[in-house]
């Protein structure tokens, strides 16, 4: 049930600088259980401290957004490859001043 | 370090001043490696944030997965983001922080009145706990403060 998990290159200092990493996992929150486990100073970029994913973190299997599937519980086969990309967002401070100028 | 030469700041101050009063954003590609961070070519993008673009930017996964490859056939890498602070220092914000990754190089540039000033760069440490200054340099072995005018003396 191999797995290859995609990571981008900001997220790559926290796993040997590899490019992707493979397991046997049967599910996404499975194989993402065992990145972080391996490396752990991975978990608070991908994870809240809550256990969530953050928001601006999206993960696809196969190019499909686990949101639109069953999420972490989305299921695995081998040969499958998930892929972590963030989205970007930021802005200037005291949006709620603005909001009222 | 981060090496940004001239006619790519001014590019950054153009777009800024362009979306002005809106904040305006962008993928940084480029090379990172022993040798230093520097940045050889931009991609402008759009700001997906519809609700509030004069005081947040979004750039959706779908256009950071374009830029990568944008990146990858130019041979080049996506080493980080730029987007304006309109009529705001070019300083990080806490929503700032809260989205962002390390590694990644984060340029800040302040638009006042429509006119492109301050242009600052940021990493996110480790611990994510604080973003700390990226000194940005105009070409090779010309390093300048984190703060200069934009499309003036670069």
């Amino acid at each position: 049930m191999a797995v290859k998990v995609i990571l981008p290159s900001p997220l790559r200092p926290y796993a040997g600088h590899q490019a992707s990493v493979e397991y046997d996992a049967h599910t996404v929150g499975d194989a993402l259980e065992r990145l972080t486990t391996t490396y752990g100073d991975l978990k608070k970029h991908l994870y809240t401290p809550d256990g969530r994913i953050r928001s601006f973190v999206n993960v696809y299997l196969n190019d499909e957004d686990i949101r639109f599937l069953k999420q972490e519980q989305t299921p695995t086969k081998a040969g499958d490859t998930i892929t972590i990309v963030p989205s970007i967002a930021g802005g200037a401070a005291d949006a709620s001043a603005r909001a009222r100028a | 370090m981060l090496e940004l030469n001239s006619d790519l700041a001014g590019r950054i101050g153009a777009h800024g001043a362009q979306d002005y009063p809106h904040e305006c954003c962008g993928a940084l590609l480029g090379k990172d490696g022993a040798a230093g961070r520097a940045v050889r070519d931009l991609l402008p993008l759009s700001n997906r944030r519809e609700d509030s673009p004069r005081n947040r930017f979004s750039i959706t996964a779908e256009d950071v997965r374009a830029a990568e490859r944008a990146a990858g056939e130019r041979g080049l890498d996506l080493i980080g983001w730029y987007h304006s602070h309109p009529d705001h220092p070019a300083r990080p914000s806490e929503f700032d922080r809260e989205h962002a990754w390390p590694w990644y190089s984060y340029i800040i540039l302040t638009v006042a009145a429509g006119v492109p000033g301050e242009m600052t760069s940021w990493r996110l440490t480790d611990d994510r706990a604080r973003f700390e200054p990226e000194p940005i340099s105009s070409a090779r072995g010309a390093a300048r403060e984190i703060s200069s005018p934009v499309g003036g003396t670069l």
